[in-house]
């Protein structure tokens, strides 16, 4: 490869080498110069709409503002970045991006952590009225299960719309009408819930304000407390873990499982449980059923379903490959089953009186709860609510738990109890490896050593892995399965495309919708764009994942003795006529139009 | 006297008019290619792919000086050598043809009357820049263009003048319409670009330039009607004829699209160099009823006022860039004293606050404010702050807009603004609207020297605000007075007057 070309520019008066192509705005930073952005995600929307990264060009003297996130440098370039010109622009960028903005930031979701709060805060709008003038009206679509729309908090960065069409190949949303009446909708405005829409909620990660939230259980939750009648229990997916502590100022990939299990308790859950072991649960069915499919050449590859965005997805883009994805239900969605069934037997708790709550990092669980073939108790919903990892930092909040106070808590049994199997599920790669540690034993009928237990092919954040894992079986022949991994549905639609035209032959497949994983899921805290351009969190909190599986005593999936337990007394072996009732389910061909 | 045998071109209409790009419209049935080929049509195009090197034919087009008639006046021949200079070997040829200055149809005329014009200096642009595929943008506004357009590219295919080895020369090009839906905004270049792709219509930064990373990310060269109408001539007859005609920097003819308030409106191609006073009392026949000329628009809504001060002044891209107007594509809007400027530069801001994308913050906010602000003036509600806001806002405006739509949109406001600041200070200060135009500021009185006491103003009133009894002077309650003008209308012995 030929060098790379080095262009030389100032930068403030200070002199920067970059590789040509370079922006102004990564050159800048390269002089350890931050410039502020609002629309801009780095390698997802470039698009220089918002303007608050202007910074002066003087070209012959002449000095031309242009938008750093999009311009090039080239040689000689002179800029200037915190000009009295350039701060006074940003300035009146801020203020008519108020002046059509509805100001509910005292009690505004995202108050506290607004992108454009951030910005007038640091640029000083003392004036926020000073364009006060026309301001558009929208109502909120709150039609989809997971979301809300509130338009009149939008600014139009179009980021959502980015990740949206960029990153999760649906493009349900774009921006209609035009000037002042530009706002961000799906076609022909119709709601969410009426789009191919697959409740992935990674733009309300995207978005810098407050016009995109997650749809707020927690007085749903509230209540549940407070009613006496109710067993309210809980179960807190891997990732939530390794999230919950930014919503209280830890550093990115805190592992605070203890802290949160006590924040849990203390709010009131009778039992709080972990989904870890309904992940045991789902490798027990779902390794199984790859066993099986393997040899019956049934439908490969087979796909992972835990992943209800993912699920959604083929639903609607891709249904004639549904019959490919595993039938075994999410960890959510099998706890919720076991809970409303074996659980409440064994309590002797009606089912109608169980109120079962999941922490999730994501917010199509919102939507896979209200799913009617999660129902393993007629009537009765396995799951009654699904709070984000946002939603859950905001009841420990306002019931003014102190968190750096909190000790270390532990799990209850039965289900308290998960493997590092469980744990890794957070992270892209982390179901297929769990399922390759449970079916190289079962296949081989040998204990794979400590050191060979981690499947290095398939960790990592790139969107797409492959790799052949080669199983001695005990007759001396050797399986090799043909594995693939993707994360983010732009990547897990290239891997159906390959499916259907035949062009690449896998055995098994693990799809999460959010790129990353679930450490990236849409519920998850959100880290502002500033953060996320220059900062892999999906590489972050996935490493806290793998330390806290390394560092479980139970590292595979079928040794967690609760989950043999579980199987021994109640559902007899994996597979089984039992489990199939409970713990698999149906998908449904969804129209896009 | 009367002239029985004068020609055409001896009338004051044509007489300062010289016609290229019109040459055949009106002349030629613009539906049969025998008709554009006996007038020496796709001989340019013959001429280049068999004498001519696609160097040549930049060079050329660099000779003689045309410059981009759509808007900027970027230097055309400049414009070639740069998608020329790409190495790459997909590149595209993109026309222009999204006319949408209000009042403006100088394309269309072209497009209707002349359409093989336009795809023999596409098919030039191509040769010369080695492209092989062309898209015409026309808006679908524009029906019968687009019919004839089609028409005159599937003729041209049919005559191997479009298509596979044209003129035996191994050159291939083609060319396909595109429609555009109606979006001031796709006539901004990338916008166009960007809706040729299958997209929402919207600007994209520049750099990467068009030349570099156009239509689908390839070399694009882009032109709008006007300017490859010129093309074929400069092939044909050379760039010395061309640059014969013009002033130093702007060369050719100019076709503009005269109206407001001027006896003869229409479509006027002059030289270039020829002066506002000569467009306004020779070729357009003066002001009508005796009223006064008080200031020319230039280059539609995102031009700028010549004040009749300058009426002297050549017209070339670069006189009427230093009186902060512009060339735009053409449009020319002569105002008399009726004029009220403020209202006219609101009027001018209007349909850009209309047009806006939405897709950067100072063009989708900034100009609805600065509408709001001109709105407050005419209202009779500004202050001597307001001005200063509005002037800063305009300048916000221009520096911060992502595209070109933005940062000319103020320029009606800073023009008539620096041109008449008077006007502006006589709406803020005195309340007053001196042209009489903005309703608010105005009140309808009548003379008791002159009312004969008739009724017919009180009878017309819509709102009942007239009353006196009759062979009396009448009075109008101002409080109660629309301001629609009907009274003043009605009144024979001009009693009625509005201050």
């Amino acid at each position: 490869m030929s060098e790379e070309k080095l262009v030389n520019l100032k930068i403030n008066g200070i002199d920067v080498s970059v590789p040509e192509g370079t922006t102004v705005l990564l050159a800048a930073r390269k002089a350890g110069i931050r410039i502020p952005t609002l629309c801009w995600l780095k390698d997802i929307n470039e698009i220089g709409a918002c303007r608050i990264c202007v910074v002066e060009n003087e070209v012959k003297g002449a000095r031309k503002l242009i938008a750093a996130c999009t311009f090039p440098v080239s040689e000689g370039m002179v800029i200037y970045t915190n000009s009295p010109k350039v701060i006074e622009s940003r300035k009146t960028t801020l203020q008519l991006l108020l002046s059509n903005h509805k100001m509910e930031c005292l009690s505004c979701v995202r108050s506290g952590n607004c992108e454009l709060q951030a910005l007038c805060k640091e640029y000083g709008v003392e004036d926020a009225h000073r364009f006060d003038g026309f301001r558009s009206t929208w109502a909120i679509d709150d039609s989809a299960p997971h979301m809300y729309r509130d338009n009149e908090k939008c600014i139009l960065c179009r980021r959502c719309v980015a990740v949206c069409s960029k990153t999760q190949a649906c493009s349900v949303i774009g921006a209609n009408d035009r000037g002042i009446d530009t706002h961000i909708a799906c076609a022909f405005e119709r709601g969410l819930a009426d789009v191919a829409c697959v409740s992935c909620g990674q733009c309300i990660v995207a978005c810098p304000t407050g016009a995109l939230s997650e749809k707020d259980d927690t007085q749903k939750v509230f209540d549940a407390l407070n009613d006496p009648k109710k067993h309210v229990i809980i179960q807190t997916a891997p990732s939530v873990r390794v999230q919950l502590g930014e919503e209280f100022g830890m550093p990115i990939g805190s592992l605070v499982t203890g802290k949160m299990v006590s924040s849990l308790r203390m709010l009131g859950f009778e039992k709080v449980f972990d989904t870890n072991f309904a992940a045991d649960m789902t490798i027990m069915e779902e390794a199984t059923e790859f066993l099986k499919r393997y040899k019956e050449k049934d439908n490969l590859p087979m796909t992972t379903s835990c992943s209800p965005g993912w699920v959604k997805y083929i639903e609607y883009y891709y249904p004639e490959l549904l019959p490919h994805v595993s039938s075994t239900k999410s960890p959510q969605g099998i706890f919720g089953s076991i809970a409303k069934t074996y659980y409440a037997e064994k309590m002797g708790w009606d089912p109608a009186d169980v109120f079962c709550v999941s922490a999730m990092p994501c917010t199509a669980k919102k939507f896979e709860a209200q799913r009617y073939e999660h129902t393993a108790v007629k009537g009765l919903p396995d799951i009654d609510a699904v709070l984000t990892t946002r939603e859950l930092g905001r009841m420990i909040r306002k019931m003014g738990i102190m968190w750096d106070e909190l000790p270390e808590g532990e799990f209850d049994a039965p289900f308290g109890l998960g493997s590092g199997a469980g744990t890794i599920f957070g992270a892209t790669g982390g179901v297929m490896e769990a399922a390759l540690r449970t079916a190289y034993e079962v296949v081989s009928g040998q204990k794979l050593p400590d050191d060979k237990l981690d499947f290095t092919a398939v960790r990592g954040t790139q969107g797409i892995k492959e790799a052949d894992i080669d199983i001695p079986t005990p007759e001396g022949e050797t399986l090799t399965i043909h594995v693939a991994v993707a994360s983010g549905l732009v990547n897990a639609k290239q891997i159906l495309e390959w499916i259907k035209s035949g062009e690449k032959n896998y055995d098994f497949v693990e799809i999460m919708a959010c790129p990353g994983g679930c450490v990236n899921g849409g519920g998850q805290p959100i880290q502002p764009a500033d953060v996320r351009n220059f900062t892999d969190i999906r590489k972050i909190r996935a490493e806290a994942l793998y330390r806290d599986d390394l560092g479980l005593p139970i590292r595979r999936s079928h040794e967690n003795p609760d989950v043999t337990a579980m199987y021994e007394g109640f559902f007899g072996e994996p597979g089984s006529e039992k489990a199939e009732e409970i713990m698999h389910t149906v998908y449904i061909p969804r129209k896009q139009y | 006297m009367v002239h029985y045998n004068a020609s055409l071109e001896d009338t004051e209409f044509y007489k300062l008019q010289r016609r290229v790009v019109l040459r055949n419209c009106g002349v030629i049935d613009p539906e049969s290619i025998d008709e554009y080929i006996a007038v020496d049509g796709y001989a340019a195009l013959g001429k280049a792919l068999t004498s001519m090197t696609p160097a040549q034919v930049v060079d050329e087009i660099k000779a003689s000086g045309l410059r981009g008639r759509g808007g900027g006046g970027f230097p055309t021949g400049m414009k070639w050598s740069f998608t020329a200079a790409q190495n790459n070997p997909v590149k595209y040829v993109v026309c222009n043809a999204d006319e949408g200055d209000p009042g403006a149809f100088m394309d269309r005329s072209v497009l209707e009357g002349d359409p093989h014009c336009i795809i023999e200096g596409m098919a030039l642009c191509g040769y010369a820049t080695g492209a092989h595929e062309g898209y015409v943008y026309v808006r679908a506004e524009y029906p019968i263009a687009v019919k004839r357009l089609g028409k005159a590219i599937e003729d041209a295919r049919a005559y191997g003048l479009l298509g596979k080895d044209i003129f035996g020369s191994g050159f291939d090009f083609d060319l396909y319409l595109r429609l555009g839906a109606g979006a001031f905004v796709c006539g901004e270049e990338t916008a166009l670009m960007t809706s040729i792709e299958g997209n929402r219509g919207e600007p994209r930064p520049r750099p990467p330039y068009p030349a570099v990373s156009g239509l689908f990310k390839k070399p694009t060269t882009e032109n709008n009607v006007e300017t490859f109408a010129n093309v074929a001539q400069i092939i044909l007859n050379g760039a010395d004829w061309f640059a014969s005609v013009g002033t130093e920097r702007s060369k050719g003819t100019k076709v503009f699209a005269l109206g407001g308030k001027i006896n003869n409106t229409g479509l006027v191609e002059v030289p270039m160099g020829t002066t506002l006073r000569q467009i306004v009392e020779v070729v357009g026949g003066g002001i009508p009823n005796g009223k006064h000329f008080k200031a020319a628009q230039t280059g539609g809504p995102s031009g700028g006022c010549i004040p009749a001060s300058m009426i002297d002044i050549e017209i070339d891209y670069d006189n009427l860039v230093a009186q902060g107007a512009m060339m735009g594509s053409g449009g020319m809007i002569i105002m008399d004293e009726d004029t009220c400027m403020v209202d006219i530069a609101k009027f001018f801001l209007q349909f850009t606050v209309d047009e806006s994308c939405g897709k950067c913050t100072a063009c989708r906010i900034g100009t609805k404010r600065l509408y709001e602000l001109l709105e407050k003036i005419t209202d009779g509600k500004g202050t001597l702050e307001d001005l200063d806001t509005m002037e800063t806002l305009c300048r916000y405006i221009k520096d911060n807009s992502l595209c070109g739509l933005g940062q000319t949109a103020p320029n009606p406001v800073l023009s008539t603004y620096s041109r008449f600041p008077e006007e502006y200070k006589a709406h803020v200060v005195d309340k007053k609207c001196p042209a009489g135009v903005c309703k608010s500021l105005l009140t309808y009185v009548i003379d008791p020297e002159k009312c004969k006491g008739c009724t017919a103003c009180a009878r017309v009133c819509p709102v009942g605000a007239i009353s006196g009894t009759v062979k009396e002077p009448h009075v109008i309650d101002a409080a109660k007075c629309i301001k629609c003008g009907s009274c003043m209308e009605r009144c024979k012995f001009g009693a009625i007057s509005k201050k």
